[in-house]
């Protein structure tokens, strides 16, 4: 284990603000929502920041991102510019997918961010082909895999580890255990609950990460993506952590304990962060206010872009169903 | 004296039936993602898993193939499983099973194996879900032989189409439109049971037969009652079984209005609606008086935006305009 990272005071406030930024941007939907601006299904993020932003600080522009329908934050922390985030969710036409998509499929090409897929286990074949793509077309980047516990008991999931491993594909596959698949929770759904354990399976080198903690998430990103650098083959992360919030907007959560959430509320990765960082003067008073205002300008700015965004013209209504072209990735 | 009607919604309809399968038959039992601990997806088994144990509410992990073509296993072996699937989307994942397995067994067999599953699952749009939880496929479900295909439109057949489904010796796939989950309708008490072979006539009339099925029949006759008050009576025939189609119901009231409007949420492309469209081509061209109209989805996969999904699905205004056409041409 020989990642490096760099933990000094800016950076550790760049993680904290992004991981804020995050949290913040989520309350503001839920606020659309209730409004109904924003309709549909909405997941939201709170309490797994730590994995995205953990896991994008290993990541370069050459890299590519997949993640699932609960996608806002790795988004948000792979660059996807908010104001678009937004306005796709208003389905607007300045929205990042022109409104086609909505909460639950966010793609960026500009950022290699191939999608948020609302089928579980989906997005996981795709970074099998992307990874074989940009093995020979792009050596060295790696294709980074978001997907939640519950997509390990998905066909998709086995017969995705087993090709990236025999043809040895650069694929960090990062599996976000939050314990629940919906209302299921993880000891009902899994005869083994370790999940890193599968990997192990198919023989892919694996670490059980605890997700809460951000320079924990980072520093085990970092030490996977410099292995997959510098072997060729994939890498797998489980990284133990919790949603704070339902499913999606509406459920009775009959199936947790506010106990259960309350506690691991205690662990909320922003609050310690902030909370120690405060204590070992790596974050002032003055700074903390300059971050969450910073944030709430780009927040405002955001809605404020999404709401005079226009609508897609009706007669552009089968646009894309067929393409004209192969458009090409821009190069980096 | 006839007893007052039971006002309910579809997703009552629909718990009340599994409901009942479940006291009337111990082979029965549900599976599925959900189904249990958090009352379905969609809040249809809410409460069952109280009231029937782990046993017989099965909450299952993210398994469609698995769990479905173990459904078709225990069929096969006696049991008399109802599985759901969240929605027919995810079906996709559970075709391999549908197809090579619960509709090829019983023939492949030579009549030795029979596979009395009933699956469950929701379909269609109207609620902004967008392209991987919006669409209609019940129409591709009803290409494959060996399957049985419902699609209910009204709560009586909420309430009692899944007897019937699980009576029946074969593979029957049950599709509910999430759009009806919270519609309310009138139950007659009188009324124990339907049949799973017959198309109804909704609502009669003599110059247009607008033929349906699912979320487009309550738009169907929505569109009919506009077209009365322009003096045009429309009959709306609603088909409740995509496969069989029942083409005697279908080929009676074409031949009276000599006019048909086809509502299909499905692509227009290869659709159910083609098919009938065909059919009334081979078994009633010289009855009509004028062109088989469709009214279906836009071939585009259901977009997010408001505008735009409405834009891509059957409304009331484009079946009235259709049916307009036909009867008083411009
Ligand atoms: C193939 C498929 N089956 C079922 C669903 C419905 N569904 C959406 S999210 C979800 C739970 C997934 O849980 P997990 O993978 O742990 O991710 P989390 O939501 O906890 O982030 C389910 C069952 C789906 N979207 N796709």
């Amino acid at each position: 284990m020989t990642a490096k990272i760099p933990l000094e005071r800016g950076h550790l406030q760049e993680i904290y603000r992004q991981m804020l930024r995050i949290r913040r941007f989520e309350a503001k939907c839920v606020e659309l929502y209730q409004a109904q601006k924003i309709r549909g299904f909405l997941h939201l993020y709170d309490g797994e920041e730590a994995v995205a932003v953990g896991v994008m600080q290993a990541l370069e522009p050459r890299d590519a991102v997949l993640a699932t329908y609960r996608e806002h934050g790795q988004a948000l922390a792979r660059g996807v510019p908010m104001g678009p985030l937004l306005a796709e969710m208003l389905g607007k036409a300045e929205g990042v997918c022109r409104g086609r998509g909505g909460s639950m499929h966010i793609f960026d090409r500009e950022r290699r961010f191939f999608g948020g897929n609302a089928i579980v286990g989906g997005g996981l074949p795709l970074a099998v082909g992307i990874a074989m793509a940009d093995k020979r077309l792009r050596p060295g980047a790696v294709t980074a895999c978001f997907f939640g516990e519950g997509a390990v008991a998905e066909g998709a999931f086995h017969e995705s580890m087993n090709l990236a491993a025999i043809w040895q594909l650069p694929v960090l596959f990062v599996c976000e255990n939050n314990l629940y698949a919906m209302g299921v929770p993880l000891e009902d759904a899994e005869s083994q609950t370790d999940i890193y354990r599968k990997a192990d399976a198919y023989r892919i080198p694996t670490m059980q990460v605890n997700g809460m903690e951000p320079v924990k998430m980072e520093f085990a990103a970092r030490t996977a993506v410099e292995h997959i650098r510098a072997h060729g083959g994939p890498y797998f992360l489980e990284c133990r952590t919790y949603r704070f919030r339902a499913h999606s907007m509406f459920d009775t959560q009959a199936y947790r304990t506010r106990d259960e959430i309350e506690g691991w509320k205690q662990r909320d990765p922003i609050e310690r962060l902030r909370a120690w960082m405060q204590d070992n003067h790596q974050l002032t008073a003055d700074e903390a206010a300059r971050i969450d205002a910073d944030i709430a300008a780009e927040i405002a700015a955001a809605v404020a872009f999404a709401e005079a965004g226009t609508l897609e013209p009706v007669a552009d209504l089968e646009r894309f169903v067929i393409m004209e072209s192969v458009v090409q990735e821009s190069p980096r | 004296m006839t007893a007052a009607p039971l006002r309910m919604t579809y997703r009552e309809a629909c718990r009340q039936a599994i409901r009942d399968a479940l006291l009337a038959d111990p082979r029965s039992f549900v599976m599925g993602e959900d189904v249990g601990k958090y009352g379905g997806c969609y809040a249809v088994t809410k409460g069952l898993l109280e009231e029937f144990g782990p046993e017989r509410i099965l909450d299952t992990p993210l398994a469609e193939l698995g769990i479905t073509g173990a459904g078709i296993g225990a069929a096969l072996a006696g049991l008399r499983p109802i599985v759901e699937i969240m929605t027919c989307n995810f079906s996709l994942l559970a075709l391999d099973q549908i197809l090579n397995n619960a509709a090829t067994i019983p023939h492949m067999s030579g009549g030795q194996f029979a596979v009395p599953l009933v699956i469950r699952m929701a379909t269609g749009g109207g609620r902004q879900l967008a392209a991987q939880h919006s669409h209609s496929l019940e129409g591709w479900y009803a290409h494959i032989p060996g399957l049985k295909v419902l699609a209910p439109g009204t709560v009586e057949d909420a309430r009692h189409m899944l007897a019937a489904a699980l009576a029946d010796p074969n593979p029957v796939l049950i599709f509910e439109h999430i759009v009806l989950y919270n519609a309310e309708g009138d139950l007659d008490p009188a009324v124990t049971a339907v049949d799973i072979e017959h198309a109804r006539i909704r609502r009669p009339g003599r110059d247009v037969s607008i033929i349906t099925y699912g979320n487009s029949l309550p738009k169907s006759l929505a569109a009919a009652e506009a077209l009365a008050a322009e003096g045009i009576p429309a009959e709306v025939l609603d088909l409740r079984v995509l496969r069989p189609l029942d083409m005697p119901a279908i080929l009676e009231s074409v031949r009276r209005t000599r006019r048909a409007v086809l509502v299909d949420e499905g692509w227009r492309s290869g659709s159910l609606s083609a098919e009938i469209a065909a059919r009334l081509a081979d078994e009633a061209f010289f009855d009509l008086d004028a062109p088989v109209r469709r009214v279906c989805s836009a071939e585009v996969p259901v977009p997010y935006a408001a505008h735009l999904e409405e834009a891509a699905l059957p409304q009331v205004a484009d079946i009235v305009a259709a049916a307009r056409e036909l009867v008083k041409p411009r």
